[in-house]
């Protein structure tokens, strides 16, 4: 009887002020509006997709600080989706049907992505998607603030053959639909150059893939041909860190063989011991080692809201940053948040990015993006070695695959996302 | 960007440093899920001063100062802005001016060591400082002067890129051409070899005249030989052929390569060439033969480590445990652990790291057995069940306690590193070390199991209980030992495991099904049986690889392990006689 009664006391000594903050709170806003968070914070992708969890609460945190949207509190909706593929559409579905959110940001590999896809086309959602991803694709619901290939992957082969003078190629990936259809773009791309096939080898591995002995050996043998020879890696994930610790094992340096990484951000790096992988590259949008006032600003507040002074931030996080600022400009700017509305003020709308240029929504729904080349240093960083003069316009369909040449997205003029311009016909989902 | 992390940026070579308070934030983190920890507190002491100690150190004061050059002087200071082409261009004369110093400026800029301050535009060396160092100790890079120690926010590094560094690195060579030295010399030259061009050859002839040491000069002699084979002259060329013959050097081949099969060549160059190219492809193919074989011995090793547990386990004691690889992560991240608690001993932390995560892993896994598996015995699939909700506890708390970022486990430099037989064929030294743990621990697991009143306890139960209980044995105990032993050999196979790849949530599960393959192949209750099998699928696994991909030798052994499992559904090595039955 004692102990119920203590108990109750408990509880309500907790609840009181809770209470009393949110409705002190609530009174300083006229509503709220739901954002819904959808990514796993448990399961494989935990590592990666956490940290935009807490860039998307720390973001929200400082809108809502600031005033909130159009007077309205943000109320972040997080849910899990565990790194489980079909649980992503379930999730997705719960959000957007049953919390009615106005805004999802969400998602990490490709195939979580093409997961929830048909739920937002179905439930009309508005999905910010913060990753760097295949391309080949164009949803009216889906805003793609990562890079397409033509942002990330060309640039930086440009950089190794041209600035490098690299001329042999290891095309080295993950066995899942990213890697693949990124190195078929590579691939065409390098023949399109004049590579010969003889200078391509082309190489998977299964997901989570940790003894690399024999791959990294065949590297060494394929590169010691006396032609300078570069790796090009979209290995994704847990895989990364043994790839590279058999690298500097073998003493394979970034002089003879430099491996350009494309999903190894400073995050990755965190896990890792730099020391024998100076020098090696990765090709991002945005490095945390980028000296902006924006940058320090973004770089200081993460920190705080992290409480750890040495919480890296890196390229997605950027991207999130830029998607909830458009978002925020959007709403602002319809004045509502209605989601169609919100998708047709989003193109034309700019916002500045976090290394100091602008950031513009495209008609495709891609964004302008700054390409920068980065060499690992022994503290966990990039040197900034090579960059873009402009931000690079964002392109949905590769120029470089035979199937997807012909076709343009447009969600402004054509109003469809896989317009073939030979055909004169839009061949998908149409607005 | 704060200041922590602009100090971050300019110790280069400095591990990243952990703050007091950090230490002990996770110490005790740790502490909860490593209970057992009797070391933690000496250690942790020890390594507070030890940090005090390395507080110091500078670098570069001892060296006089000489009277500069003015060029050598105006180079330096214009490396400061240069881009990284400029920058190989002054490096180049900086060589030239002949200044003493010429070397300690360069190796400080390739080692990350060259500072310079934006505002008076003067060149620095900086010596070594601990990460959070809030003044670094600096030399003046011309004159070699030690000055007053500097703040980290006045001074910027001079940056480097790939191509840079091996400029430097050729220079460099160069510059150790005179080292007193003879391994510093073969090195250098060695060096020289990557990159041959004019100037290169000109400082390896002037080398060769007064080159005493007999091994210094053959390196030199290879390396003017594959100059002249670029050349035009037959003669020279023919003699370079057969002086390089049985050189096994890359560079060397790839020089030989176009000139054996070149439809221009003269014919005796070409035939000569040839020779020594089917040399060396020859000694290519027994090398590479050798090397998947320690490929494949290597990753078998990295089975057997991890199977050999569950071969007790579910073995000897038929419990399906699927939480056996998570004992294997508690294991690793006992390694981080340790090496959080002792920082500055890498060595000693990685060595401890293996009775302590004996100890972790086996007291988890008694509390395993006492709490669970003891009450599901002969329910195979409830066991399985509870033991599989198990494991997704464990991964889950060690999300909540470490966070879902994978940690890294630094490698002992003596664990780190190849061990060059020779120019074609290579170990690494954590893989052979690996190989050699995964013996020992076999070894000795064999010897409590043979030896040991424990071991007859053990087998005396899996082979009657009822026999074994009615000659006095406590069954009931003799089952937790056994259970606390085989996951202490996990805890054990995870601190190797840390060593390889990830300590993070996920380590366990991509090695739980590979364990219980080989378990099941080898022949469920056989030790023997668990090496054979381990090693035998990880040579197999190699082997088909080169050809077949790494998806497709992986399927490959899957598709074989069922089809022979149909036929001997005991595995390699069954058990026979009575125990067979039990």
């Amino acid at each position: 009887m004692q102990r119920r009664n203590l108990i109750r006391t408990m509880i309500a000594a907790v609840a009181a002020p809770l209470l009393m903050a949110t409705s002190l709170q609530a009174s300083a806003f006229d509503g709220e509006i739901k954002v819904g968070v959808l990514h796993s914070l448990s399961g494989t992708m935990a590592i990666s997709e956490s940290t935009l969890k807490d860039t998307v609460l720390m973001l929200i945190d400082e809108q809502n600080a600031k005033g909130g949207v159009l007077g309205k509190k943000l109320v972040p909706v997080v849910v899990d989706p565990a790194s489980n593929w079909p649980l992503f559409a379930e999730k997705a579905a719960e959000l957007l049907e049953k919390d009615k959110v106005s805004v999802v940001f969400g998602c990490w590999t490709s195939v979580s992505r093409k997961s929830v896809l048909p739920v937002f086309e179905k439930d009309n959602g508005l999905l910010f998607y913060p990753v760097q991803y295949e391309g080949e694709e164009s949803s009216k619901n889906v805003f793609y603030t990562g890079a397409a290939p033509n942002q990330q992957a060309i640039p930086a082969v440009d950089y190794l053959m041209n600035d490098v003078g690299v001329k042999r190629w290891v095309l080295e990936g993950t066995d899942y639909v990213y890697p693949r259809t990124t190195n078929k773009i590579l691939e065409a791309y390098l023949k399109a150059k004049g590579v010969k096939s003889d200078d391509i080898m082309v190489n998977y591995t299964p997901f989570g893939f940790s003894d690399w002995q024999s791959e990294v050996a065949k590297i060494k043998a394929f590169g010691s041909a006396g032609k300078k020879t570069a790796v090009v890696s979209t290995i994704n994930g847990d895989a990364n860190v043994p790839f590279y610790k058999e690298l500097g094992n073998q003493k394979i340096s970034a002089e003879d063989i430099p491996v350009v990484a494309f999903s190894v951000g400073e995050q990755e790096l965190s896990g890792l011991d730099t020391k024998p992988l100076v020098g090696h590259l990765a090709a991002w949008n945005y490095f945390e080692s980028v000296k902006s006032p924006a940058n320090k600003a973004f770089i200081k507040e993460w920190h705080a809201y992290k409480k750890d002074p040495k919480a890296v931030t890196n390229d997605p996080m950027e991207a999130t940053y830029i998607g909830f600022n458009l978002w925020v400009k959007a709403v602002e700017k319809a004045g509502t948040t209605d989601t169609t509305k919100v998708i047709d003020t989003l193109p034309g709308l700019e916002t500045p990015n976090l290394t100091g240029g602008t950031a513009k929504v495209l008609p495709n729904h891609h964004i302008t993006k700054p390409v920068y080349i980065g060499e690992i240093n022994d503290d966990g960083q990039f040197d900034v070695v090579w960059k873009t003069k402009t931000e690079v316009p964002g392109d949905a369909w590769s120029d470089y695959l035979p199937g997807s040449k012909d076709l343009k997205s447009d969600w402004v003029t054509l109003k469809c996302g896989n317009y073939n311009t030979k055909t004169k016909q839009c061949v998908g989902q149409k607005n | 960007m704060t200041r922590t992390d602009q100090v971050a940026v300019l110790t280069p070579g400095v591990q990243p440093g952990v703050s007091l308070a950090q230490r002990l934030q996770r110490g005790l983190s740790a502490l909860l899920l490593a209970t057992s920890f009797v070391v933690a507190a000496p250690a942790f002491a020890q390594d507070v001063q030890a940090d005090a100690g390395t507080a110091t150190g500078a670098d570069g004061g001892g060296e006089a100062a000489p009277a500069a050059p003015h060029d050598f002087a105006g180079d330096v200071q214009s490396m400061a802005d240069a881009g990284f082409s400029e920058k190989e261009d002054l490096a180049g004369q900086i060589v030239q001016s002949g200044n003493p110093r010429a070397m300690t400026v360069l190796q400080a800029l390739l080692d990350g060591k060259l500072y310079s301050n934006s505002d008076d535009g003067k060149v620095y060396i900086v010596g070594d400082a601990p990460d959070d160092a809030t003044s670094l100790p600096v030399s003046d890079a011309i004159t070699g002067e030690t000055l007053k120690p500097m703040s980290p926010d006045d001074i910027d590094r001079i940056g480097t890129n790939n191509g840079l560094r091996k400029t430097l690195k050729v220079l460099i060579a160069q510059l150790k051409l005179n080292d007193p030295s003879a391994t510093v010399r073969r090195q250098a030259v060695k060096e020289m070899m990557r990159d041959l061009d004019d100037s290169t050859i000109a400082a390896l002839r002037e080398r060769k005249a007064h080159e005493t040491d007999p091994g210094v000069l053959k390196r030199i002699d290879a390396g003017l030989a594959l100059g002249d084979l670029g050349g035009a002259d037959a003669d020279k060329q023919l003699a370079a052929a057969t002086l390089l013959y049985g050189d096994l050097d890359d560079e060397v081949y790839n020089a030989l390569k176009p000139l054996s099969t070149g439809k221009d060549t003269d014919p005796r160059v070409r035939a000569a060439a040839l020779k020594a190219v089917q040399h060396v492809d020859f000694w290519r193919d027994i090398y590479n033969a050798a090397q998947t074989l320690f490929f494949g011995l290597s990753l078998g090793s990295v089975l057997v480590l991890s199977a050999i547990g569950l071969a007790i386990t579910f073995g000897v004691m038929g419990v399906i445990n699927m939480a056996h690889g998570e004992l294997m992560m508690l294991g690793a991240y006992t390694a981080y652990v340790m090496q959080l608690l002792m920082p500055n001993h890498i060595t000693a932390a990685v060595l401890l790291a293996i009775p302590a995560a004996f100890c972790v892993s086996g007291l988890a896994g008694v509390a395993i057995e006492r709490g669970i598996v003891r009450f599901l015995y002969g329910r195979p699939l409830e066991t399985l069940l509870a033991t599989f909700g198990l494991s997704l506890v464990l991964q889950q708390l060690v999300r909540s306690i470490f966070s879902p970022l994978n940690r890294s486990v630094s490698t002992p430099d003596f664990m780190s590193g190849v061990w060059q037989l020779n120019d074609l064929f290579s170990l690494t030294w954590n893989r052979l070390y690996i190989v050699l743990f995964a013996l020992i621990v076999f070894a000795a697991l064999q010897l409590v199991m043979k030896r040991t009143s424990l071991g007859l306890k053990v087998r005396a139960v899996s082979q009657n209980r009822a026999m074994a209980r009615a000659m006095g044995v406590r069954s009931q105990w003799v089952d937790a030992a056994t259970f606390g032993l085989g996951s202490g050999i996990a805890g054990i196979a995870g601190v190797a495991l840390s060593q390889l790849t990830n300590v993070g949530p996920n380590l366990g599960q991509s090695y739980i099904i590979d364990s219980f393959m080989v378990v099941v192949f080898g022949g469920v209750g056989n030790l023997w049986g668990t090496l054979i099998s381990g090693m035998s699928l990880g040579v197999v696994n190699k082997l088909l690889e080169p050809y077949a991909g790494a998806v497709l030798a992986k399927i490959f052994v899957l598709v074989f392990l069922i089809l022979f499992i149909q036929r001997r559904p005991r595995g390699l090595f069954p058990q026979k006689g009575r125990a067979a039955e039990g």
